[in-house]
């Protein structure tokens, strides 16, 4: 069963023809993609230098923007004395906590409906109800139900990051091609098997979908919570800058918000990566 | 072997052949009001590879479903092997899952790759097992799902238009395949086909269905291996064509 692929192509052009240039094609290669990684560093790299001559130059008041060295020398500041890292890690756990709740909550939801009828004609209409209502809306009602303590900003973040996950697992089951699953029924498959060998993998790159949503979402709820009312946290620290006029911190604050989402997000794509590596070669085709 | 009851039982098992490794007795299956099955039997005996042609919407694809377990909502009594596997016209590999890891799926026991790379072996894809399924062709990744189907040791493989989606030369080189596998490996089969050639070629005994029923029953006795070309295939050719309501050439008018 070996296919010969030699001689058909040479026939094409007899010998008689021999055709002159045939709209030569340039055939130049590429710029490696080291190259662009490095070139699309050029504008932010450039967008800082400029605020930072201009902030030199006193042509911005630093009360209204300060110079990215101060913001850098003040970060520096509050890491060195511990205020930072205890800011941080009150905002990461508040993220960690709100995300496991909401998503976790989500993907049992969303799998429940997906795969049960009933589950589906249970859970689903309230959540298509519930989704239509921007969930930082419910802040007020939150704040009379729980008050202002951590239970607040976590369950916000929960709520921010439940209905990606939820919808996105829900979506990402019903897509999944029923002739595989069948395929696997016929090779012997019980029904837990199946749901771990066909309809994980088969949800998993919806999955990742609504994990990146519900990153985006979570990190918004913890922004908006955190300034309305907390004693610790990234927002918190920008709030208290605010009141003492320390631009700096408050630029710190969004600098440090920026970093957090990058890093979330390079995170996921690494373990995107790895969990969909079999999608590599879709994809090169 | 495995009985399974489906719906009303119709208790009159007619005599057969002892050997006989699929009986079904009273097939029926509608959808709607619609019936597309209307009482079908059939048996199959042990290593005997039998053709089931039918025009399009007969049911052929119904009928195998009803076979391999798939269906639910049928009625009659099905009698298949236990040891059973199906390769279906798409090649249904599992695209998250290595060339291995799908042939491997659901197959339990000892030496589990060294049988998986024996399989793969048999249908030319030695040394493929690390491959994602994204990166074979359609003719190597039906080959895959064909080895998936041997390594399961079949006493029955169940085969729905098989090779309808490749292209004419992979067609003959899977029947080839296909009647190297069968010498070997003496399964019994019933292949769904719209192929005349490909039900003369491979196969014992070819059905044809329609109106829901089995109308007709061909015994091709033509000595493996066959070619195409064989004496005596174009009278039965011209037959079967005939049935299927296609004129066979321009004098049939
Ligand atoms: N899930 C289904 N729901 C409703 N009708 C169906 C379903 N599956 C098949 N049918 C109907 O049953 C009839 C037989 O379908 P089947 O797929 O068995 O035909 P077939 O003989 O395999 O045709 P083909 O040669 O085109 O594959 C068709 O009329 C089809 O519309
Ligand atoms: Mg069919």
């Amino acid at each position: 069963m070996t296919v010969t692929e030699d001689a058909a192509p040479r026939t094409g052009t007899a010998a008689g023809a021999a055709p002159k240039a045939v709209a030569t094609v340039p055939v130049r290669a590429r710029r490696g993609p080291r190259v662009r990684r490095w070139r699309r560093l050029v504008s932010p790299v450039v967008l800082v230098l400029a605020w930072e001559l201009v902030s030199r130059a006193g042509l911005v008041s630093p009360d209204k923007l300060p110079a990215p060295s101060d913001v850098l020398a003040v970060g520096w500041r509050l890491a060195r004395d511990g205020a930072l890292g205890a800011h941080l890690a009150q905002s990461l756990t508040r993220a960690v906590i709100g995300l496991a709740v909401g998503g976790g909550v989500g993907l049992l939801a969303g799998a429940v409906a997906g795969l049960l009828r009933l589950g589906d004609d249970l859970i689903d209409p309230p959540v298509q109800m519930a989704r239509m209502l921007p969930h930082l809306g419910l802040l007020p009602l939150l704040l009379i139900w729980l008050g202002i303590g951590e239970s607040l900003k976590i369950s916000l973040v929960a709520l921010g990051a439940f209905f990606p996950i939820y919808l996105n697992t829900y979506a990402g089951i019903r897509d999944i091609d029923e002739r595989l699953v069948e395929a696997a029924r016929t090779c012997g498959l019980s029904a837990a098997a199946r749901l771990r060998h066909v309809v994980l993998p088969g949800a998993l790159p919806a999955l990742f979908i609504g994990l990146r949503l519900a990153f985006a979402a979570g990190w918004l709820s913890l922004v908006v919570s955190e300034q309305v009312n907390a004693q610790v946290g990234i927002g918190f620290m920008m709030m208290e800058a605010r009141e003492f006029s320390q631009t700096d911190v408050v630029v710190l604050g969004l600098v440090v918000y920026a970093l957090l989402g990058l890093a979330s997000d390079l995170l996921l794509r690494v373990a995107e990566r790895r969990a969909l590596a079999w999608r590599r070669g879709l994809r090169a085709t | 072997m495995a009985t399974r009851p489906t719906g009303d039982l119709t208790g009159a098992a007619t005599a057969v052949t002892p050997v006989a490794v699929v009986r079904a007795v009273g097939v029926r299956r509608a959808f709607g009001p619609v019936p597309v099955l209307n009482g079908v039997d059939l048996t199959i005996a042990a290593g005997e590879v039998v053709a089931l042609l039918g025009s399009s919407g007969s049911g052929k694809s119904t009928l195998l479903r009803v076979l391999a377990g798939l269906d639910g909502d049928a009625c009659g009594e099905v009698t298949v092997p236990a040891r059973s596997a199906v390769v279906f016209q798409e090649h249904r590999l599992l695209p998250w899952k290595r060339v291995a890891d799908n042939v491997a799926l659901g197959v339990a026991g000892r030496d589990v790759a060294g049988r998986v790379a024996a399989a793969l072996a048999e249908v030319g894809l030695a040394g493929r097992e690390r491959a994602w399924p994204a990166e074979l062709s359609g003719g190597q990744s039906q080959r895959v799902a064909v080895a998936r189907a041997l390594v399961r040791q079949p006493e029955l493989l169940l085969l729905d238009e098989p090779f309808g989606a490749l292209d004419a030369l992979t067609r003959l080189r899977m029947q080839a395949l296909f009647q190297r596998l069968r010498a070997e490996h003496r399964f019994a089969a019933l292949l769904v086909t719209h192929d005349v050639d490909e039900a003369l070629l491979l196969a014992d005994r070819v059905l044809l269905l329609d109106g829901g029923v089995l109308v007709e029953d061909v015994p091709i006795t033509v000595a493996h291996p066959r070619t195409t070309d064989a004496p005596g295939f174009g009278p039965l050719r011209r037959r079967l064509l005939a049935l299927l309501g296609v004129p066979a050439g321009p004098d049939a008018q």
